[in-house]
């Protein structure tokens, strides 16, 4: 990159909206030292660093990616008919050939995990189900095996004729079915809790599993007293048995897909369409809200007057959790302490912006693997991503996850399960550490480095900058370019109820940059004057649209239609392959009481008597989504794009996201 | 008259400190003041009318001094400018009439002076029809046919009704009572407009809201809870998204108000505005004053809201009483032409604005070791804006609904010229390029 800006000091391929062909960046502010530094390990390919941010280099790692690794990586979040049932056939067809043992079959599965049911408790049975899934790769291929039962029960009809000499077994079967069919919803309605992370179901699929694996034997204790009791040592096999089956079967149900789908091509696009991220969690649906409020450590009230238009978001009362939680702070065991202290400040609000609350649970989760060691019987890559999943829950429910966390949350689960097997329990954990540590350098404070190179080669002299909130990456753009001694003056907008602008200008008068202070209000009163916009953002959605503090498209709009061009600056980090149209679909709700009240307005109390009326709702909203019109430029770690680029980078870079 | 004096004084005072608040209150207000000084002025014999359009004018400037933001102010001062020459107009058309009726052989007697000799018999009753012309909103055809003649027209009016008048001495008397009590009663009318003119708007609301509607608001207007509230009591149910209006907070006051009449309300930030745009269906604001080329100036914030509106293709609707609020807004000095002056608005959100106090944003010591970092080299590192009010263009608004009905922003020049009479345009220009 370097070279390149030598000879082109403003780099050729972004001037969107606006180009002042006259200022050209001073030559110390192009070459200094952090690119150089930063942008060699941004990714592993070579090629990304030194192009500009039009060309982008195919991702390397795709091919030897699918041929790795094709199914374990996908915890089958969307269901796929087609390869399940194909899977379940061939599972069926395995069956029938492969064994000539019918008490080794998976139908004779059932009778038999009751006779352990009979001999030791129904826990250690689980216990020993999950001892025999050693392999990571087995472990997630093991939910898929609850798919399996579907087909085999339509095709258990036609076994029947040749299950003659076990009836017993096939109606402790039915009910296994049943079981699972019933069992099945459970999990699907808890997958959209951990909204970004595809991974996370996958422990729960399991649990679930259990569950009506229990059931089936209880079904089956009362119902096959009369079948004599065989060794246990059989029944033991024929689960290992059973689980190798299953095993093979995905991987045979997927190198069948692939060759009949000609090529990796479709398969690749099949993972593709397996990446797209799980529905949320619908908070107007009331049965998934209940199922999920009798699993959750932090006990939410909800809010009893509810926008109508935001039921599908969680609405709850603040500030009544957190001395409730500080209380349980030393019974929660399984919680680790440093995730319970970075809830609890999620919670209270002590972090916030998107780099802050990504670093803080990405340091928690260091210190959780730090701490950690495999539970006997279990293995590291299965268990521990079991649980930072339940981490994760207990991180949303403090408060929801922001998109830029969903992508961590993404990349460390997806570390942990690609890490080698043969690498000791010490050495993985280092290895996760390294990781973390290389994400939050690479992809937080190199990126923020280098977006701050670009985006202060568009500070000029005699600037009139506006800027929204307190986004910390444009505050580094605001000192940098105030440290290379630009004459230019701040506009800082602010809103209510948080006023996180008020801290931005202290920190920035403090550093002597000259400032103007309002409100968001009168942004269309400043706006004259203003040249450039420059805004944060949350997440940056793959349709352009930037999903930022709440007021970003406000300021965004008047500044469009003031031809003022409008900068965001964001890390790629934080870019999302979903998409949004409005900021109602998907928000957050903060405290709705810190709309009615005023501090320091004597004068202003007007609702502190209504507030409680039925009529009066408060509506304190935390996001909004910004239309890519608005939006001139998008300043990245992968250089100056226009918002149309956005899904481009989030298609070739999401692979070197994932493995770095 | 010391009484008057002291009243001119108090109401003053008050606009000077920004006692008043609103449109309405300010305009009733200043009727009221302007009533007493017309019915206190005592009348020459001679053009009594000029000697009260003097007096009112010379009041009407120190009020618009006092608060120039105030446009309220200079608008009933104008209005009631035009209610005393039409009424003098009305008055000298009669008695020309009369005058003409009776007296048609006996005019070589009146006309005294030399430059009436020459003229025509009815010149005095054609002068009075051209005036009553140029009062009247001027045609088509009258700006077609050229305009100047009428603009020098209205100069000579009243001298050439008084030089009427100076003959007929035993009308006098009662002509001056008669003018004076028919000034009074039409400020009387126009107080009582004012008084009404919310409720004149507020019929109309069921017009325009249906069931089921989400009303987006900001700020709080009297005008605005009334036409709710109206369409409320008319059984239709629908919800309305008040924006809070910081840092004045009015839309908690107006929330209050709805809640109370038992409106679903949903206070909202202003910065969420835009999020909400996309699933409201019409925007409903007050103004503070409506420019002749139908731009509106609103309380801040009302651009963003009226973008977001535009955007979302959201009807933005200003209801504005058309008494207190159209103003007549004379934007460059070269405009000449008093008939239809262009009266684009120059730059209005800076030269008809209002910087209100920091504190409102900043407390005082919150920033105050910063707000002379700078004061070494003469400029200050921190400045605050809090501005007061809004331009809001007239491409962004849909429509107007006064008390008169609804018009589009693009007739508002039209309503301008019902209700002033383009004689006091010129003057009130004059005074302030004076001051």
């Amino acid at each position: 990159m370097d070279a390149r800006r030598g000879s082109l000091p403003v780099p050729r391929v972004r001037q969107v909206g606006f180009f002042t062909p006259n200022a050209q960046p001073a030559p110390t502010r192009s070459q200094s030292g952090p690119p150089d530094s930063s942008s060699p390990p941004l990714s592993d390919s070579p090629a990304s660093n030194s192009l500009s941010p039009v060309m982008i280099p195919p991702p390397r790692h795709h091919s030897d990616n699918l041929a790795a690794a094709p199914r374990p990586t996908s915890p089958l979040p969307v269901p796929e008919p087609s390869p399940f049932r194909r899977r379940g056939a061939d599972n069926n067809n395995a069956l029938l050939v492969g064994s000539y043992n019918p008490a080794e079959t998976l139908l004779a599965m059932s009778p038999s995990s009751s006779h352990v049911g009979d001999g030791e408790s129904e826990e250690t049975m689980s216990g020993g189900w999950f001892r025999r899934s050693n392999s990571g790769k087995l472990a997630s291929s093991l939910p898929s095996g609850t798919f399996d039962f579907s087909p085999v029960q339509s095709t258990a009809e036609a076994l029947k004729p040749n299950k003659v000499q076990n009836p017993v077994g096939i109606s402790v079967l039915n009910n296994t079915i049943l079981a699972e069919v019933s069992a099945r919803p459970a999990p699907k309605e808890q997958q959209p809790e951990a909204p970004s992370s595809s991974k996370q179901p996958k422990p729960k699929l399991t649990k679930a599993e259990r569950r009506a694996l229990q059931e089936s034997q209880r079904a089956a204790k009362a119902a096959a007293k009369a079948v004599a009791a065989p060794e246990e040592v059989a029944t033991i096999k024929s689960v290992k048995q059973h689980q190798t089956q299953k095993k093979d079967a995905p991987q045979v149900a997927v190198s069948v897909a692939a060759s009949e789908r000609k090529g990796g091509d479709k398969s690749q696009e099949k993972e593709r369409r397996k990446d797209a991220p799980a529905p949320r969690m619908q908070f107007d649906d009331k049965s998934r809200v209940e199922k999920a409020k009798r699993r959750s450590v932090v006990d939410q009230t909800e809010a009893k007057k509810r926008v109508e238009l935001f039921r599908h978001l969680p609405q709850y009362e603040h500030g009544t959790q957190l001395a409730d939680l500080e209380s349980k702070f030393l019974q929660l065991d399984p919680m680790h302490p440093a995730i319970y202290k970075v809830g609890l400040q999620y919670l209270a609000g002590d972090i916030s912006g998107g780099n802050a609350r990504c670093i803080a649970m990405l340091q928690a989760f260091q210190q959780v693997v730090k701490d950690y060691s495999t539970p006997p019987e279990k293995t590291l890559p299965r268990d521990l991503t079991a649980k930072i999943s339940s981490y994760v829950s207990f991180f949303t429910q403090c408060r929801p996850l922001s998109m830029s966390m969903g992508n961590a949350i993404r990349f460390l689960k997806n570390r942990i399960a690609k890490l080698s097997p043969s690498l000791s329990e010490s050495e993985s954990k280092s290895s996760i550490c390294t990781d973390i540590d290389r994400f939050i350098n690479e992809k937080i404070v190199l990126a923020d480095r280098v977006i701050v190179q670009h985006a202060s080669s568009k500070v000029k002299d005699g600037d009139v900058l506006l800027v929204y909130g307190s986004s910390c990456v444009v505050e580094m753009v605001l000192l940098h370019s105030h440290e290379l001694g630009k004459q230019f003056r701040v506009i800082v907008v602010d809103s209510r109820p948080k006023l996180e602008g008020k801290a931005l200008l202290r920190r920035l008068v403090a550093k002597g940059v000259h400032c103007t202070y309002t409100h968001i209000n009168a942004v269309s009163y400043v706006m004259h004057e203003v040249t450039k916009v420059f805004l944060g953002a949350s997440s940056v959605l793959s349709n352009g649209t930037v999903y930022s503090r709440v007021g970003t498209a406000c300021v965004a709009m008047v500044a469009h239609a003031f031809r003022v061009p409008v900068i965001i600056c964001c890390e790629a980090y934080k870019f999302h392959e979903r998409v949004q149209l409005d900021s109602i679909c998907s928000n957050e709700l903060g405290d709705p009481d810190a709309i009615g009240k005023v501090p320091g307005r004597m004068d202003v109390n007007y609702l502190n008597d209504v507030s409680n009326s039925g009529n009066l709702q408060l509506l304190n909203l935390m996001y909004d989504a910004t239309p890519a019109d608005y939006v001139s430029m998008i300043v990245t770690d992968y250089g100056m794009i226009p918002p149309t680029s956005v899904p481009v980078i989030v298609r070739e870079y999401r692979r070197d996201h994932l493995l770095i | 008259m010391p009484d008057v004096q002291a009243l001119v004084n108090e109401f003053l005072n008050k606009l000077k400190k920004r006692k008043i608040e609103g449109s309405q209150a300010t305009a009733k207000q200043t009727a009221e003041l302007l009533r007493s000084v017309i019915s206190q002025q005592r009348v020459p014999r001679t053009n009594q009318a000029g000697a009260l359009i003097d007096a009112v004018r010379a009041i009407g400037e120190q009020l618009i001094v006092a608060n120039p933001i105030e446009l309220a102010v200079g608008n009933i001062v104008r209005r009631v400018l035009h209610i005393i020459r039409e009424e003098d107009l009305s008055l000298t058309t009669a008695a020309v009439a009369e005058l003409n009726l009776s007296t048609v052989s006996d005019d070589d007697d009146d006309g005294g002076g030399g430059d009436q000799d020459d003229r025509p018999v009815l010149s005095a009753a054609a002068v009075a029809a051209a005036a009553r012309n140029t009062l009247r909103p001027p045609s088509l055809q009258m700006l077609l046919e050229g305009a100047p003649d009428f603009v020098a027209v209205p100069r000579s009016s009243s001298s050439g009704g008084d030089s009427e008048g100076k003959s007929k001495s035993m009308d006098r008397n009662s002509r001056t009572r008669k003018l004076k009590h028919d000034i009074i009663e039409a400020v009387n009318e126009l107080i009582q407009d004012i008084t009404t003119c919310h409720e004149l708007i507020a019929e109309q609301a069921v017009e325009h809201i249906h069931q089921n509607e989400v009303i987006l608001t900001l700020g709080s207007s009297k005008t605005v809870l009334e036409f709710l509230c109206a369409a409320k009591e008319k059984k239709r149910s629908f919800r309305v998204f008040v924006a809070e209006g910081a840092p004045r907070y009015q839309g908690h006051l107006l929330a209050k108000e709805l809640v109370a009449r038992g409106l679903q309300t949903t206070l909202i930030t202003d910065s969420a505005v835009f999020a909400m745009i996309s699933r409201v269906n019409m925007v409903i604001v007050g103004s503070h004053a409506v420019m002749a080329n139908g731009g509106v100036i609103a309380p801040v914030g009302m651009n963003m809201v009226a973008l977001a509106a535009q955007k979302h293709a959201v009807p933005f609707v200003v209801l504005a009483g058309s008494h207190k609020v159209i103003l007549v807004y004379i934007g460059a000095s070269t405009c000449r032409g008093p008939m239809l002056c262009p009266l684009y608005p120059h730059n209005p959100e800076v030269l008809l604005n209002e910087l209100r106090s920091p504190s409102e944003l900043l407390d005082f010591g919150e920033f105050s070791d910063c707000l002379d970092f700078g004061s070494g080299d003469g400029s200050p590192l921190l400045h605050v804006v809090n501005p007061t009010f809004d331009y809001v263009p007239p491409k962004a608004v849909s429509l107007f609904i006064t008390d008169t009905g609804g018009h589009n922003p693009s007739y508002m020049y039209r309503l301008i010229a019902d209700y002033y009479s383009a004689d006091d345009l010129v003057v009130q220009r004059r005074h302030a390029a004076g001051n």
